[in-house]
Parts: C-alpha cells; sequence; structure tokens
C-alpha cells in the first residue's frame, strides 16, 4: 500500500512534467499544423540554462527564471528563423527540418557544454522530504513538481478559455483561415503560441533538471512519451493533453513498478520477470492503441 | 462613372501549368451585389482566393478603395474592410455562438494591452454580439457551440461573423451551398437586406439565388470572364447560354 501511495505520485510527477511538454506541442501542432520534433530541444535548453545559472549563481528562482526566458526565446527565433517558412510546407518538410534542428541544438549544446552531463542540485529549501501520510515520506522537490504542474495547468486553462488571446488560440486550432479572413494578425499569434510552448517546455526541463542528468540528446527520449500524449489526449486540445499526460505517466510508472508481481503471482512460470519487463515498457503503446481504437481522433478532438 | 471599389487588372493565377484565371478584369461597383457564376472549375473560388489573399496571383493585380492591395496579407485586407465567407462553412465549432461573435468583434483590435483582458465581462463586446445575433436569428442561441446549430444557422452565423468587423466588401464563396431551399430563401432575404450597405460579390450555384439579388452578374468559364452584365443582359446573351446555362439556341 505505501509503496502504491508513492507509485502513484510518481506516476503524477511524470504526468505533470508530460503535461508542461505536450501542451505547448499540442498547441502549435493544433493552431499551426506543424510536427515540430525539435520540441524536445527546448526542453533540454531550459535545463542547461537553470543548471549553468544554478551553478553560478546558486539561486534556484534565477535558474527558473534565465531558463524559462532563454527557452522561450529559442522557440521565438527558431520559430520566425526557420518554422514560419514551413507551415504551409508539406509534413515530412516540417520533420526533415524539425529533425535537423534537433542535430543543430544537441550539437550546440556540446559545444557550448561539452560532451560531460551536468548535475543540479535540488535547490535547499526543497531537499528532504516530507511524510504525505503517516510513514510515509515523500521527497519534497517530487511534490514541487506536482504542485507547479497543477498551478501551470490552472493558469493555461484561465489564459484559454477566459482572456482574448486565449479565445484567439481556440479559434486558430478550430479554423485557420477563417481567423485570418476574420482580421487577425496570425503571424503574430503564432510566434507567439509558439514562444509560450518553447517556454513551457523549457519548464519542464528547469523542474528535470535536479532529477535526471542534464545532457546532450536528453530530450529526444521524453520527446516519444510527449507525442503519444498528444495522440492520446487528442491534437490540440490542452484538456486533452492534461488527461493524456497523467494517464501516461501513471500507466507507465505503475506497470514497470507493479507487472512484474502481478504477473509473477498469476502464473509461477520463470519468464514472468522477463515478460513483465517488455510488457511494462509496452504498457503506453498499448494504451494509446487501445484509446485509439475507440476513439481514433484522441480522447478530446480538437478542430 | 460609379464608384469602383475593388477591381483587378489582368490577373492570372496559373497551378503548374494549368491556367485557374487568365486576365481577369472584375469591378465591384460600390454597393452593388455582383454574382460570380460559372461551370465547376472555372476559377471562381481561385478568384476569390486571391482577392482575399489567400492565394497570391501569378500575375496581375488588385485594387481595394485605390489601393493595390496585390500582395498584402489576409488580415491587413480584413482590417482595411475587405471581408469573405468560405465554400466549406467555417464557424469555429467548439466555441459558443457568442464567444464566435465576440471574437470577430475585436478581431480588428490588434497589439493592444486589451489582448489579456478577460472576455464574458465586457458589456459593449456581449452588447455588439447580441445586436448581431439578433440580426442574424441567432439570439436564443447565444450559448450553444456553434458546432451544434443546424447547417442553415452556421451559413447564417458565418456571415454574421464576414460583417462583425464593419467591413465594406464582402465576398461570400457559395454561401447557399448544403442549405436546401428553405435555408437559401431565409439566407436570400439576409442578404437582400444588405443591400446598398455593402458591396458583395457572390460566388454561387444556386441560380434562383443568383437572380433574386444580383444587380450585375459576370461569368467566368475555364478562367476567363466572358460577359458581365445586368442580370436581363446576361440571361439574354448568347455565349453564355452556350457555355454555361445549358440553353441550346
Amino acid at each position: 500500500m505505501l509503496l502504491f501511495i508513492e507509485q502513484v505520485l510518481n506516476g503524477l510527477q511524470l504526468g505533470f512534467m508530460l503535461f508542461l511538454l505536450s501542451a505547448g506541442l499540442t498547441l502549435v501542432f493544433g493552431v499551426m499544423n506543424l510536427i515540430n520534433l525539435a520540441h524536445g530541444s527546448f526542453y533540454m535548453v531550459g535545463a542547461y540554462v537553470a543548471a549553468t545559472v544554478m551553478q553560478a549563481t546558486g539561486s534556484f528562482l534565477l535558474a527558473l527564471l534565465v531558463g524559462l526566458i532563454m527557452a522561450g526565446l529559442c522557440g521565438l527565433l527558431v520559430e520566425v528563423i526557420v518554422l514560419r517558412h514551413l507551415y504551409k510546407r508539406d509534413h515530412l518538410d516540417q520533420v526533415l527540418a524539425t529533425f535537423g534542428l534537433i542535430l543543430f541544438f544537441n550539437e550546440g549544446t556540446r559545444m557550448i557544454w561539452g560532451r560531460q552531463p551536468l548535475f543540479m542540485q535540488v535547490p535547499e529549501l526543497f531537499s528532504g522530504s516530507v511524510e504525505i501520510l503517516p510513514g510515509i515520506p515523500y521527497p519534497v522537490y517530487r511534490l514541487l513538481i506536482i504542485v507547479t504542474g497543477l498551478l501551470v495547468a490552472t493558469g493555461l486553462y484561465l489564459l484559454i478559455n477566459h482572456t482574448r488571446l486565449g479565445m484567439r488560440i481556440r479559434a486558430g486550432a478550430s479554423n485557420r483561415s477563417m481567423i485570418a479572413a476574420l482580421g487577425v494578425n496570425i503571424r503574430w499569434l503564432y510566434s507567439l503560441v509558439f514562444a509560450l510552448g518553447a517556454l513551457l517546455a523549457g519548464f519542464a526541463g528547469v523542474m528535470a533538471a535536479p532529477l535526471f542528468a542534464v545532457e546532450s540528446g536528453m530530450g529526444e527520449s521524453i520527446l516519444i512519451l510527449t507525442f503519444v500524449v498528444i495522440v492520446i489526449g487528442g491534437i490540440g486540445s490542452v484538456k486533452g493533453a492534461l488527461l493524456g499526460a497523467l494517464l501516461v505517466g501513471l500507466v507507465d510508472t505503475l506497470g514497470r513498478a507493479f507487472l512484474p508481481d502481478l504477473l509473477q503471482w498469476m502464473s509461477a512460470s520463470d519468464n514472468a520477470n522477463s515478460i513483465a519487463a517488455s510488457l511494462s515498457s509496452m504498457g503506453i503503446y498499448l494504451l494509446m492503441a487501445a484509446i485509439l481504437a475507440f476513439k481514433p481522433r484522441g480522447l478530446f478532438p480538437a478542430g | 462613372m460609379p464608384d469602383i471599389i475593388l477591381y483587378t487588372k489582368n490577373l492570372c493565377k496559373s497551378y503548374a501549368g494549368l491556367q485557374a484565371n487568365t486576365d481577369l478584369n472584375i469591378q465591384l461597383i460600390q454597393g452593388e451585389i455582383h454574382a460570380l457564376i460559372g461551370p465547376n472549375g472555372a476559377g471562381k473560388s481561385t478568384a476569390i482566393a486571391q482577392l482575399s489573399g489567400e492565394l497570391v496571383p501569378s500575375s496581375g493585380s488588385i485594387y481595394f478603395n485605390g489601393k493595390d492591395v496585390t500582395l498584402m496579407p489576409v488580415y491587413e485586407r480584413a482590417r482595411m474592410g475587405l471581408s469573405r465567407s468560405f465554400q466549406v462553412t467555417s464557424v469555429f465549432e467548439e466555441m459558443s455562438v457568442q464567444e464566435n461573435l465576440a471574437l470577430a468583434i475585436q478581431a480588428h483590435h490588434g497589439h493592444s494591452f486589451y489582448f489579456w483582458a478577460a472576455i464574458q465581462k465586457n458589456k459593449l463586446l456581449n452588447q455588439q454580439a447580441a445586436e448581431l445575433a439578433t440580426q442574424f436569428g441567432l439570439l436564443e442561441h447565444l450559448d450553444l457551440a456553434a458546432g451544434a446549430l443546424a447547417h442553415g444557422e452556421k451559413r447564417q452565423l458565418e456571415i454574421a461573423l464576414t460583417l462583425a468587423g464593419n467591413p465594406q466588401v464582402l465576398l461570400l464563396d457559395e454561401p447557399m451551398a448544403g442549405i436546401g431551399p428553405g435555408g437559401s430563401k431565409e439566407l436570400t432575404r439576409l442578404l437582400d437586406g444588405l443591400r446598398g450597405q455593402y458591396s458583395i460579390l457572390l460566388v454561387e450555384h444556386d441560380m434562383d439565388a443568383v437572380f433574386a439579388l444580383a444587380d450585375r452578374i459576370s461569368v467566368l468559364v475555364y478562367g476567363e470572364l466572358i460577359a458581365t452584365g445586368t442580370v436581363q443582359e446576361i440571361r439574354a446573351n448568347e455565349e453564355v447560354q452556350k457555355a454555361y446555362l445549358g440553353v441550346s439556341t
């Protein structure tokens, strides 16, 4: 039971991390119809910048701030210089170009920071653990990720449903050509949405930096999960991204934690362990296949 | 000489060798309803898309209010007062009728700090949205998602959206498509009510609606304008009858 609660929290923490990444990716896909493989690069930029600032100044708040700004700025530059020219092109062209951007960013971080991974301390204020229930300690920093994820989700909800900018974003995801015909400057809207998405990815990167090694290519492993999330959630829907992210986070974490025991208990076979290992790493893909079988456009299709 | 609000000069568009529009010279007179008709594939939608700015012409130019707008992006033309509707119904399906209208009303206010303001609380915006909804018979559906409207009502909403920014010119691409005889009668009545207030270029296949509404008609065949004139002149035009109306003489 103790282990279960802990694993649920771990699942939520992974889920909120994935949400930060997928919210931006799903908006960019939904509003601009752009496939951006380089989304993980902004996650990496956020992590590298935060780790560097943290090492230099020791201030987590400053690291967070600079990390967010740099990730958002990178996003804005990439949109204006490269991606703006690709909206009307084929998805294959977009895949090729953004794959090129991945190589560019990965090589760039190697040139600036070298091949050795960076490590970032958990900020002192949030190190250690608390007892969430009597006898169940849990690291404060992981709780912090859950809380900030919730805050960002709330903030995004307010932004998208209750402001004029949000109204335009929703309208853009619903009908791209009509919103331009009504007189909305979509170039500017696109840049803004893209920068916002990059900033959220950077946020995930900053939060992840104390938990994982900050290294070149760290964006790609999580990018695959992020794509699974937006496909499950329905492309273009932030609500879908939230639900999809939490589902993927929980299924992945709980599957890895409990499937081996479960299988061993059901069939006393010697192979149970290795079967469980491969099954649990397939878990989220099985989930995706099952959801797509019933809802081919995801849980909350937009547009 | 009547005031011409929108005209093209030798407008051409070709796709990979296929000539969709050849030397189009269309003139839209201030306040008229001008129908653009022609068989499928004649290049009507291509012409509308160039006028509104979605397509860049291969050659030739477009003038709106005396200004060359040939290369101006869609949203800038819209802000100048050139508004369009689409052949495929284009409303924001997931948003309420109220939100659709509010969005269209304030779409022109570009870069203000206003941008971050809450939407629901703005009285003036709500009032304007309600007025438009009343004009188009949508008042009782204000809180309904636009996607839940009947097809004819969606079409009415779409026209309301194109009017929300106080345009001078409306480019309507087959507004009657797929709404049935009852719906097209209602829409014809609505469009007739706009006569004189806006200059309207109407692409339409429903000939009853065209003959009821148009002050003038231009006929497009294989990308070329073969005739422009009043309803009587076009009905009497032999070339038009041969090419389009299918009457053998």
